[in-house]
């Protein structure tokens, strides 16, 4: 089984040098632009590859690249920004990637430049990845020194330049247009859309944001072609993935393996199963913002086109397993709380509605819950659905909830019943009437 | 005053952007790496350098986690507390700090050591709870760890 994106990962978690990235083959596909490949042939590359965004969206990269105005009348410069704020909780791919083996990055990045013909790249950081800063930092300094980067590629008259930046922790910096704002200085609320950042992005320009382990793939693309990227896969879409798991299980981490791999695999073979005495009741497939999947779907492919609409969706394909040890309703709140806090406040519904989400989910855990409560948490669902709120934020806090409350009603159902959370040793209240 | 290393750090900064604004949040960082938080004076100063208004630096300086707009202690503990880590008991990490330090969220312990704050999952979710102090990165923390790791931090 090929692992094209982390066999060169060092497994001691040392730093790989350009000189150990080199020998590997790295950067040599740069040398293929100079022999013809045009940007418009790397991106068809890239389109038949099937290359689908790993930073949950799963829109397709070749398609997002196309949308970007070319040739000599586009506005300059354009830029390439490459999404590393990786906030999501239960998602850590990123990290491994980035801290694992850097110059995949800056590769990913220049070549990506090179196929929209942006000449400037920023790698947005989430401020608290500390080490994979250290490490991106010497690889753009060799880079520069190497010449890969801030002159022109050999026989090109292409000419990158990249900048880190390292944020300060805001988990809305993760969508791409309150990043634009974010990189800009500003507080990091999303823009509206339309103009996309294709065309209007980043100091107004035309702008791609790209999740990290999308811009990962694309030198092993251009290496070894667009048939070599789908045998890679055991589905339509393109390519390996990083599985992640975390939670009560035996061997909790992450996996690099082909792409519709699932998820009672990733579960029994790779993280061993539950760990001693627990056992499995649902997971969140790829961060919070994604719906439970139940025993029933835990043959379903983890791609972007298998999991039916109604089930879910992948979103990052790092996992989080719920136990019979942990109360359902208590780890609901545990994510709303974070929605909350996290809500960048700029609309009503979801800076308003998700504190009242979780003050609710804490009266379940309190034992003060009514049958209202229940109905009043239904109807959150539907004021904060997609395309009520300004951006993905509250629809995708509200994916683990709805979901919660279809699998788990029961356990929510008992809270009321008992007047208090059944795995916690508290007493019930009492019940005051009034 | 910006001290002249301040003011060296600051121009770097701006480099990588094509306009000054741009460096906000390297700014503020890297003052605050310097001086432990951002006063209001601070605030000022920095306005002044990237020729924006104080507001327009506030902004920004209240909206992200990891500015301080407050004084804290020596140290700063960030507690995980998103789902992977409280599945795996951070609340029971959050105590033992507590007890051991008198520093509950958002506190700093009585003799300035160590200020302690939640912080969004680190990305360290397969080996929870994770824990940082400072720059540094702990994993598969446990209550009884805690004080071995927080000697290093006088
Ligand atoms: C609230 C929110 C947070 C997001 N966080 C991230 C993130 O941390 N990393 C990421 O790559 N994409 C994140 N996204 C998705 C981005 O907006 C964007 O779609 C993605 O970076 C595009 O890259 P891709 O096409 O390579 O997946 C987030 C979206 C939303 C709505
Ligand atoms: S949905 Fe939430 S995070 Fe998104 S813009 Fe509205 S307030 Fe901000
Ligand atoms: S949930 Fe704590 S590190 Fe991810």
């Amino acid at each position: 089984m090929e692992r094209p994106l982390t066999q060169h990962i060092h497994s001691d978690g040392t730093t790989r040098t350009l000189r150990e990235y080199v020998k590997t083959g790295g950067y040599r596909c740069l040398q293929r632009l100079s022999s013809g490949l045009a940007p418009k042939d790397l991106q068809r590359l890239v389109t038949d590859a099937g290359l689908r965004g790993r930073g949950g969206g799963g829109f397709l990269t070749g398609t997002k690249w196309s949308f970007v105005p070319m040739g000599a009348d586009a506005p300059k410069p354009k830029y390439i920004v490459a999404n590393g704020d990786e906030m999501e909780p239960g998602t850590f791919k990123d990290r491994v990637l980035m801290e694992g083996d850097s110059h995949g990055l800056v590769e990913g990045m220049i070549l990506a430049g090179y196929a929209i013909d942006a000449e400037v790249g920023y790698i947005f950081l989430r401020g608290e990845y500390h080490l994979s800063a250290q490490r991106l930092t010497e690889a753009i300094a060799e880079a520069y020194a190497a010449g890969y980067l801030g002159k022109p590629l050999p026989g090109t008259k292409f000419r990158f330049d990249l900048h880190l930046h390292a944020s300060a922790g805001r988990y809305i910096c993760g969508e791409e247009t309150a990043l634009i704002n974010a990189l800009e200085g500003k507080r990091a609320v999303p823009r509206a859309k339309p103009p996309f950042p294709q065309t209007v992005g980043l100091w107004g320009k035309p702008t791609v944001v790209q999740n990290v382990e999308t811009l990962y793939n694309i030198p092993h693309i251009v290496n070894k072609g667009s048939d070599w990227y789908h045998r890679l896969s055991r589905t339509q879409d393109g390519g390996t993935k990083i599985y992640g798991i975390s939670g009560r299980v035996a061997n909790p981490g992450w996996w690099e393996l082909p792409l519709g791999t699932t998820a009672r695999e990733v579960l029994e073979r790779y993280a061993g199963g539950m760990a001693d005495g627990i056992r499995f009741r649902g997971l969140l497939p790829g961060g919070i913002s994604t719906a439970f999947m139940t025993e029933e779907h835990l043959d379903l492919p983890l791609d972007f086109s298998s999991i039916p609409p109604e089930v879910g969706r992948l979103g990052t394909a790092t996992m989080i397993v719920l136990d019979d040890h942990t109360c359902p309703v208590g780890f609901v709140l545990n994510l709303e709380k974070f929605f909350a806090r996290e809500s960048c406040g700029w609309c009503t519904p979801c800076r308003e509605g998700l504190p009242w989400v979780a003050k609710l989910l804490m009266s379940f855990e309190e034992g003060r819950a009514t049958k209202d409560d229940l109905s009043l948490l239904e109807m959150h669902t539907k004021w904060l659905a997609p395309g009520h709120t300004f951006c993905g934020l509250a629809p995708g806090a509200m994916a683990p909830l709805q979901s919660a409350l279809k699998y788990f009603r029961d356990d929510f159902e008992q809270h009321i019943s008992l007047g208090r959370c059944p795995w916690s040793n508290k007493p019930a209240r009492l019940k005051v009437l009034v | 005053m910006l001290s002249d290393t301040e003011r060296r750090e600051l121009e770097d900064a701006v480099e990588h952007y094509p306009d000054k604004r741009g460096a906000t949040i390297d700014a503020l960082l890297t003052i605050q790496r310097r001086r432990g938080w951002i006063s209001d004076d601070t605030l000022l100063e920095i306005a002044k350098f990237l020729e924006i208004t104080v507001e327009d630096v506030d902004s920004v300086a209240t909206f992200y986690n990891l500015v301080f707009r407050k004084p804290v202690g020596r140290h700063v503990a960030f507690v995980c507390d998103s789902i992977s880590c409280w599945i795996k008991g951070c609340e029971q990490v959050q105590e033992q700090i507590k007890t051991l330090y008198q520093a509950d969220l958002g506190q700093t312990s009585p003799d300035g050591r160590l200020t302690v704050l939640p912080i969004a999952c680190l990305g360290q979710c397969e080996r929870a709870p994770a824990l940082m102090i400072d720059q540094d990165v702990y994993g598969n923390v446990t209550p009884e760890k805690i004080e071995q790791i927080v000697e290093k931090y006088k």
